[in-house]
């Protein structure tokens, strides 16, 4: 589903990937780990050219990303993403926040936007709220609506960049929940994250990023339990 | 002293006052609509992507801002018509001074409320698959607006204070008729007065007009 060879990314002089290989298959869930600063985030943001890439190679879907004839807009519209701040419309109802790009890309009409999207907010146990603004939700709630508004587009794929880390610890089970769910439909997810449980249970299998590498790929009970590489060792050991 | 004016011979010149209040608010309307336009197309261009367009914005934009509004009506009345070698009429060059003149301060105000909004919302549009332009137009641009009604209120309001120069370069608006008037009757305190009265109704309204809009948009 995504084929990733080589992939170098330069801010200015500021090599922050220095070269990524890897291979995601059609719903597997990977989780990236890693200290801040490693690059796990700027890796994610290049599946779907929110960074343009430097060097190498990213073909998702059979589109290659650096090919210049590829319709990019095209391609986001197969790659969901979920941001760690939201970033839902604030000048749109919760519905209307679903019901945008289906109707402005997809085509489809305003009322089997609505049903669609209505089903989807059901999903995320949101279906109460449609017509709230997304202000009056709690962050726990916000993050749900904007998986929702993601899944409106009907995504082959979706990426989590920390889904999880700006929201209150109280409200992190909610939307990790969600992800589950979603995992356990066969839903392909890549997802940057803190939650070493979530990784631990959910993931089909885990990479270790640190300074701009994959340093360490596996399993997660592997790499949770026995980890080979001593930056891996020393990452786990601080943060569990 | 007070008494020694006589306020009720006003009620006189309001004909002749009603004719410049109506080239005031002809000359603030129009221009101050197609400099809206003109705002949001150099202020969107300042930020556009391509060197030549943001270039051409940042001149228009430098060149206004640089010079003062008198010299701008003066230049377009008397000068123009030799480089293009046609006559302006005094109204005609009256409207597109105050067109060019806001629309340079409302190019910033477009810019800076666009740049405001955090880059998360363009981010999440595009993600989805939106275009540029499309998340431009139904995400950025409608919280952009709301932003931009305070400090266009305050452009409105000095645009249409503006016109009043305007009667160096003979549009009949309210001060030019004020002065007429004075001139010929020597009521200089009870006309001008006026005048200002007229010009302080104006602007009390608009900002009435604005406030509400405010409120309402808050949602």
């Amino acid at each position: 589903m995504i084929t990733v060879k080589d992939l170098h990314k330069t801010f200015g002089d500021n090599e922050v990937l220095k070269g990524i290989d890897c291979e995601i298959e059609p719903s597997e869930v990977v989780c990236v780990i890693g200290p801040s600063g490693s690059g796990k985030s700027t890796f994610l943001r290049c599946l779907n050219m929110l960074e343009p890439v430097t060097g190498g190679e990213v073909i998702v879907d059979g589109y290659n990303l650096n090919d210049p004839k590829t319709d990019i807009n095209m391609v986001r519209t197969e790659v969901g993403m979920v941001f760690q701040q939201f970033n839902l419309f604030p000048h749109k109802k919760v519905i209307e926040n679903l019901m945008l790009a289906p109707q402005k890309v997809r085509k489809i009409s305003d009322d089997e936007a609505h049903e669609r999207c209505l089903k989807l907010l059901e999903k995320v146990g949101l279906a109460d709220k449609a017509d709230q603004y997304p202000q009056s939700l709690s962050g726990g709630q916000q993050q749900r609506v904007a998986i929702a508004r993601a899944l409106a587009m009907e995504p082959k794929m979706m990426l989590f960049d920390e889904p999880t880390s700006a929201l209150d610890p109280e409200l992190v089970g909610e939307v990790l929940e969600v992800m589950k769910q979603l995992a356990n439909e066969g839903m392909t997810m890549f997802v940057v994250t803190h939650e070493m449980g979530f990784a631990r249970e959910v993931g089909d299998r885990v990479l270790f990023m640190d300074e701009g590498v994959i340093v360490e790929e596996g399993v997660p009970d592997q790499i949770f339990s026995n980890p080979q590489s001593e930056r891996t060792k020393e990452f786990l050991n601080k943060i569990l | 002293m007070i008494g020694r004016f006589n306020w009720a011979g006003v009620i006189d010149f309001l004909p002749q006052l009603m004719t410049g209040l109506y080239y005031t608010l002809l000359i603030s309307i129009v221009g101050l609509v197609i400099g809206f336009i003109l705002g949001g197309i150099f202020g969107l261009g300042r930020i556009a992507q391509s060197k030549v367009i943001s270039s051409i914005s940042v001149v228009y934009i430098e060149i206004i801002r640089g010079t003062p509004v008198l010299v701008q009506a003066i230049w377009i009345y008397y000068a123009l018509p030799l480089i293009i070698g046609t006559e302006l009429g005094s109204v005609t060059a009256g409207i597109i001074v105050i067109a060019l003149n806001s629309g340079a301060y409302i190019a910033e105000i477009v810019r800076g409320a666009v740049q405001s909004i955090d880059k998360g919302q363009m981010e999440a549009g595009r993600s989805l698959g939106l275009n540029h332009g499309q998340t431009m137009r139904y995400i950025i641009w409608p919280q952009a607006f709301k932003r931009m009604i305070p400090p266009l209120g305050n452009q409105f309001i000095i645009s249409i204070k503006d016109t009043s120069l305007l009667s160096v370069i003979l549009v009949p608006e309210l001060i030019f008729q004020g002065r007429l008037i004075a001139a010929n009757h020597f009521n200089a305190v009870e006309i001008y007065t006026t005048v200002a009265v007229f010009y302080l109704a104006i602007t009390l309204t608009l900002s009435f007009v604005l406030q509400r809009m405010e409120r309402r948009l808050e949602t």
